[in-house]
């Protein structure tokens, strides 16, 4: 299933972008802003022009903490390519989102 | 004397009730208000049972809404579960008296990289509160953390905040733990929360399984050290005794018949106290469940109710034998005075027979009980969890005023060692000793008063005889001081009359 949603979104017909990552945050902690900053940083480099984030600070809405099974803050889903896959921090070791969002470091989608 | 006890310590820490019965009587009134309290013990112990009957009953009884935080079932196999209970979370969930939150983690799925922080987890039950206006929090079990997140040191760090912010929210906490090896949870949560700690406990005797339940600690308060068994009933938990913290039941001055006019006759002439406890032990075939159930009928007659446990005949059977020595109980049956419950002693646990007694009791008011015989509920020969069964039951019932009957088989010839052992001749007030006495190639019975407190009574060994017109009690013959029982005593009483009627006779012949 996984493989023809991609292939869908590889034709760029889709409006919405391949990846669509979301962040949980709980107001403006030192934490939710470095992990914001280390996201924006990694997406431009390995998936300029394919990904979109939404951040959702829980402090303004907190019933949409229950939906995502969020616990810890930060914490960034991978709402899509499917499986949805949660990394928790702040994000600070690249490598280690990187393998969590299974990208590959070259830019390249998963196959 | 009662106001004594019921004055309050000088200083008191306010507490939450929990409305599960038997709960609170131990713990003084209920767990802390405001605080966290520990329920810990291995699976299927009930920690969760009794997590959801705190929230129900909060939120039906007390006015106290609460939020059930649930780590391991879904919010909906929580409701299924706690519905075999007879607790509706449903309704109270849509009455906004009750919210569920199901909070789960897949390690699977996660990813940790840099610092982070459990706010999440505070912003989801700080809006749960929030929701319902909640008093009450169950998180049941926070443990399971621990599995999800592989940082323990966050994790330790965030459930220290956590309890000192539930502490600071003000609400009654309830959190539970699964039993670890050598501590009382696998992780430690004890070190989080200080002030209660419970401990359930589920084994099995000889086959039977017990859950028991165990105070810990409890900052500040004096409770009951002791464990208690515990059962889940129809109508939720009931933790065992009602009533055993204090020695303070009223003494009534009001006396009963026994049935028999001349065992009244050995107790003083009017029978035994109300509410008091009454022993009839003895061997095979000496007559104890018909004397006990003497107590029973003439209670009936009297217009007052008897309830009768019957643990090694059934019913219809005790009708029909109680009606060969003239004693009809199907009267009273009809007339709603007298109820016979008759169930197989290995049927069940103690505790659960134990809860029986007690619901019946409750629902039938009875003025006397009769329980035919004790010795069978216990399983095997060294029971010493029959005592403090009995214990229980016999304070229950002499709380609520009612007399007790209970029946003890001894073997023949060892009957006051047997019974001392039982230990159970302490705690009745009043003890008939039945016996058999086998002279001259026949059985003859004998009863006699071993004590009965607070009364004179006879001293004597009587002759027991029952017969189509019901129990009669006979002096024994004693001439040249030798006891004379059975065929002997009606000899020489035959012979003594004969004498007298030959001496009349005599006396009427020399008159004429």
């Amino acid at each position: 299933m996984s493989t023809g949603t991609a292939a869908k979104a590889k034709k760029k017909a889709a409006s919405s972008p391949e990846w669509q990552l979301r962040l949980y945050v709980a107001g403006q902690t030192p934490k939710s802003v470095t992990a914001l900053d280390n996201l924006k940083r990694l997406c431009e480099s390995h998936l300029a022009g394919r990904y979109e984030i939404e951040v959702i600070d829980l402090l303004v809405n907190p019933t949409l903490a229950a939906g995502d099974q969020i616990l810890a803050v930060p914490t960034l889903v991978r709402k899509f390519p499917e499986p949805i896959r949660k990394i928790i921090g702040d994000l600070s070791n690249e490598g280690k989102v990187l393998v969590g969002l299974d990208v590959q470091p070259i830019g390249k989608a998963p196959s | 004397m009662k106001k004594t006890h019921d004055s309050p310590p000088a200083f008191e820490l306010p507490k939450a009730k929990t409305g599960i019965h038997g709960l609170d009587e131990i713990t003084g009134g209920g767990l802390p208000r405001g605080r966290p309290t520990l329920v810990c013990g291995g699976a299927g112990c009930g920690k969760t049972m009794l997590a959801a009957e705190f929230i129900v009953r909060g939120a039906t009884t007390f006015g106290e809404p609460g939020v059930f935080m649930t780590f391991e079932e879904s919010a909906e196999e929580l409701t299924a579960n706690v519905r075999s209970l007879g607790f509706d979370l449903d309704k109270l969930t849509r009455q906004k008296k009750v919210a569920l939150d199901f909070v789960h983690i897949e390690r699977s799925e996660i990813e940790e990289t840099g610092e982070y922080d459990l706010e999440g987890l505070f912003i989801r039950l700080g809006h749960a509160i929030d929701t319902v206006g909640a008093k009450r929090v169950v998180l049941d079990t926070i443990e399971a953390l621990f599995a999800g997140l592989p940082d323990h040191g966050i994790l330790r760090a965030e459930l220290r905040r956590l309890f000192r912010w539930l502490k600071d929210r003000g609400v009654t906490a309830l959190i539970t733990g699964e039993r670890g090896e050598n501590s009382l949870t696998r992780y430690g949560l004890e070190e989080y929360v200080a002030d209660c700690v419970i401990l359930l406990d589920h084994r099995i005797v000889d086959e039977v399984s017990t859950r028991r339940l165990r105070i810990v600690k409890y900052r500040g308060t004096p409770h009951g050290t002791n464990e208690y068994p515990f059962l889940f009933g129809a109508d939720g938990l009931s933790v065992l005794p009602i009533t055993s913290m204090r020695l303070d039941h009223k003494a009534l001055n009001e006396r009963v018949s026994t049935g028999i006019a001349g065992l009244d006759a050995m107790l003083g002439g009017k029978g035994v106290f109300r509410g008091t406890s009454v022993l009839v032990s003895g061997a095979p075939g000496t007559g104890k469940s018909t004397l006990a159930v003497s107590f029973a009928d003439a209670s009936c007659r009297r217009g007052k109710r008897a309830l009768l446990f019957c643990y090694e005949e059934s019913a219809s059977q005790m009708l029909r034998n109680m009606r060969s020595i003239g004693i009809d109980l199907g009267p009273s049956i009809e007339k709603g005075l007298l109820r016979i419950h008759a169930a197989r002693p290995t049927l069940q646990g103690l505790e659960q027979h134990l809860s029986d007694m007690h619901r019946l009791v409750r629902e039938f008011k009875p003025a006397l009980v009769v329980v035919d015989p004790i010795s069978n509920l216990a399983l095997t020969d060294n029971d010493t969890s029959l005592k403090a069964t009995l214990m229980r039951l016999v304070d229950f019932l002499k709380e609520e005023g009612i007399t007790g009957v209970f029946t003890s088989l001894i073997s023949e010839g060892a009957a006051v060692v047997a019974d001392t052992q039982l230990g159970i001749s302490s705690l009745m007030d009043t003890w008939m000793m039945l016996d058999n006495h086998e002279a001259n190639g026949e059985r003859t019975r004998t009863i006699q008063v071993v004590k009965s407190r607070g009364m004179a009574h006879s001293n004597r060994v009587r002759e027991f005889l029952l017969s189509a017109r019901g129990v009669e009690l006979i002096d024994v013959y004693m001439p040249d001081s030798r006891v004379l029982t059975g065929s002997e005593r009606m000899v020489h009483a035959a012979r003594a009359q004969a004498e007298k009627a030959g001496s009349a006779k005599k006396k009427a012949r020399a008159g004429q």
